[in-house]
């Protein structure tokens, strides 16, 4: 993995997005079995809002199942998941209302084939919001344009090319008008080429206050916007530090043997 | 790469080259004919012997097709007429056909009333226009695509027009109890009463509704009973009911076969696969038969309602496997794309996962489309005449004891029809709902 895709971008200057004292998510105590596989091990973890939180890790550490778990993709078998006041139980209410106001970007897209970059991205505002149809359009090409790709409203996600997909994803996510967005290696699936679009769409987010969690190998952009990397090695959370002292001062032996692999090259 | 090209691999083009024309023998009829069939020595003379052998079928079956029977009136007079104009061989008794084609179309149904199943055709297509054609028909026409399953037993069976009426009312009675008990408890509990109340009056009400209305106003159509049903009306339309039933039963069996709720995915599995255990003619038999012995005595319960309600039955548990292919073949990211907006199980799967399931199993759908269209014959062993019994009622006349070819010529031909407009249409609606995906 390397950070190139970071070489032009412009710098970011951390101090100028504020963390407030708001807690938005707080896992405590967290555990998961794939059936008998211990997958999350004891996650504690809080976020306060307008935290920019980077989880990287081996592959098979557990971090897409940890952020899955937030908008409950995945259930957790113990421990206690509380997202903006509401906790994560198997009541469908409570999923239907924490999903709503959680974002998600996928690794795959997951945008909706057979429906139009407009339609994927007015879909859920109308049904699970009931914003008329014309609000719903106005802010989905307020988004697209955003994310620099209202032309491409009428087409469909199949004539979009990968960084694109990426971009709709995250305008359709903004739809919803969510208070913490989870991205689940974004950029794992692009071109080179392409990453970039998809990060500087997220260095934007990121400026406007957002909370984000993002799982993601792209350790510059890590670097640049995120105010705490966590790094999770066999569904544990090894370490985490702000960005400059875990990539200049790992602690831990499994964080330096990740780091050293990773920028290595 | 090696040292001793370093100083020829550096190139640079200075003009670029301008779109020319493909060489004459690849486009145009020489063209396809050279690609697709004299592409080598093995497709050449695979061509030839093919052609050879089309035209020595066309020779020996022409003489037969082409027969100047159309008049004769049974099999002695097209053998004589043979003998007089001097041909040495059989050829085709079209005359069955003139002679008896109303009775292949419409059975025993009376002559005079051809109209009410010609008419009924008729709005059938108008009925199918705006679920076919979204989009190209206006969308106002659904209103009366709702309404004609209601029309259709009318126009087709004839009695009261109060009945059609009073089975329509039922969704009234049904919305009006819902309003009233959704004011005073739960959304859920006002939708179990409301069905139930919905039940009640199509069982107990309707009927002394209905002729309460009839004695009043006498607006009736001349009765006609199951028994004169025949031929291609009674394919179509069994075809018709089990096609447009089997398809909505078979997506709830497709979903509950799915579900996560043990004891609606048992039940699901069980139907899907005891149907599909069973031959078609074992249920049929089942409804013409066995039927009775359970439903308590004096009931009449109708042959042509009972084997509709068990092609349905047999149509759905397939389609049910049909659409649980679909389902299977779509990623998992579409469920997790869906829940992760919010959308709930039903809102999912009807905006996500069904538009994409129901597309992807297009061809499948279609084809359980024809297959229950060409098994609605069989209705013919439980007595039912429909095309094929027709052919052996027709047989059993001393004018045309014999003619086997011409009514099956006939009846193949007019199943054509259909089964390949079916193929047609999905074909059409393949290509429409290509969004460039995949």
């Amino acid at each position: 993995m390397t950070d190139t895709a970071f070489d032009t971008a412009p710098a970011v200057d951390p101090t100028a997005m504020k963390v407030s004292d708001e807690v938005a998510i707080e896992i405590s105590n967290m555990n998961k079995w794939y059936g008998t596989f211990h997958v999350l091990r004891d996650i504690n973890l809080t976020v306060n809002r307008g935290e920019r939180i980077v989880v990287a890790g081996p592959s098979g550490s557990g971090k897409s199942t940890m952020i899955r778990c937030i908008n409950r993709l995945e259930e957790h078998q113990a421990g206690k998941i509380v997202v903006d006041g509401t906790e994560l139980t198997s009541d469908l209410k409570n999923i239907d209302k924490v999903r709503s106001e959680v974002g998600m970007c996928f690794q795959h897209f997951n945008l909706f084939p057979h429906l139009t970059i407009l339609e994927n991205c007015t879909l859920a505002p109308i049904w699970v919001r009931k914003t008329p149809k014309k609000e719903a359009i106005e802010t989905a090409m307020y988004f697209l344009e955003k994310v620099k790709i209202p032309d491409q409203a009428n087409k469909y996600p199949g004539q979009l090319s990968g960084g694109q997909q990426q971009r709709v994803a995250i305008a359709r996510s903004l739809c919803m008008k969510p208070r913490i967005m989870l991205f689940d290696e974004p950029t794992s699936a692009l071109d080179p080429e392409m990453i970039k679009e998809v990060l500087d769409t997220m260095i934007e987010l990121a400026q406007e206050g957002m909370t984000m969690i993002c799982v993601t190998h792209e350790m510059g952009f890590a670097r640049q916007v995120a105010n705490r990397v966590i790094f999770m090695d066999q569904g544990q959370i090894v370490e985490q530090n702000e960005p400059e002292e875990f990539f200049n001062n790992p602690r831990s032996e499994r964080t330096k043997l990740f780091l050293s692999q990773i920028l290595g090259h | 790469m090696s040292n001793t090209h370093a100083d020829t691999v550096l190139y640079v083009r200075d003009t670029m080259l301008p779109q020319s024309e493909p060489p004459a023998s690849t486009i145009g009829p020489a063209g396809w004919a050279k690609q697709n069939l004299f592409s080598g020595w093995l497709n050449t003379l695979l061509t030839v012997v093919s052609a050879a052998f089309v035209v020595f079928l066309l020779y020996r079956l022409l003489p037969w097709f082409i027969s100047p029977t159309w008049g004769s009136d049974s099999l002695s007079s097209c053998r004589a007429l043979f003998e007089e104009i001097g041909r040495d061989h059989e050829g085709a008794c079209w005359g069955v056909i003139r002679d008896r084609w109303q009775q292949l179309l419409f059975g025993f149904y009376p002559a005079e009333l051809y109209w009410r199943p010609i008419l009924s055709l008729i709005l059938l297509m108008v009925a199918l226009a705006p679920v076919l054609f979204v989009g190209k028909v206006p969308a106002k026409m659904l209103i009366f695509s709702v309404i004609y399953p209601f029309m259709l037993p009318w126009l087709l069976w004839g009695g009261t027009v109060w009945m059609p009426i009073a089975v329509i009312a039922g969704f009234g009675v049904g919305y009006l109890v819902f309003k009233l008990v959704a004011k005073v408890g739960p959304g859920g509990l006002a939708a179990i009463v409301a069905t139930l109340a919905t039940v009640l009056w199509w069982l107990f009400l309707t009927a002394p509704v209905a002729y309460g209305l009839a004695s009043v106003l006498p607006l009736a159509l001349e009765p006609v009973a199951s028994r004169q049903f025949g031929g291609f009306m009674l394919s179509v339309t069994i075809g018709v009911v089990a096609i447009a039933c089997s398809l909505p039963i078979g997506i709830v069996l497709a979903l509950g076969r799915r579900s996560d709720l043990p004891l609606v995915k048992w039940l699901c599995v069980g139907f899907i696969e005891f149907i599909r255990g069973v031959p078609l003619i074992t249920l049929l038999f089942v409804a013409s038969v066995l039927l009775n012995i359970f439903l308590p005595p004096g009931t009449n319960f109708d042959i042509i309602l009972r084997v509709m309600i068990m092609t349905t039955l047999f149509a759905s548990a397939y389609m049910a496997e049909v659409i649980r292919g679909g389902l299977a073949a779509l990623p998992k990211g579409q469920y997790e794309g869906a829940d992760s907006l919010g959308l709930d199980y039903w809102q999912a799967q009807r905006l996500i996962i069904m538009p994409q399931a129901l597309k992807i199993s297009i061809p499948g759908i279609v084809s359980t489309f024809i297959g229950v269209f060409k098994d609605t014959t069989l209705v013919s062993i439980i007595g039912l005449l429909d095309p094929l019994g027709l052919a052996n009622a027709i047989r059993a006349d001393t004018d045309w004891n014999g003619i086997y070819w011409e009514l099956f010529l006939f009846i193949g031909a007019v199943f054509f029809i259909f089964c390949f407009s079916m193929s047609r249409y999905s074909m059409y609606l393949e290509r429409k709902l290509q969004t460039g995906h995949r």
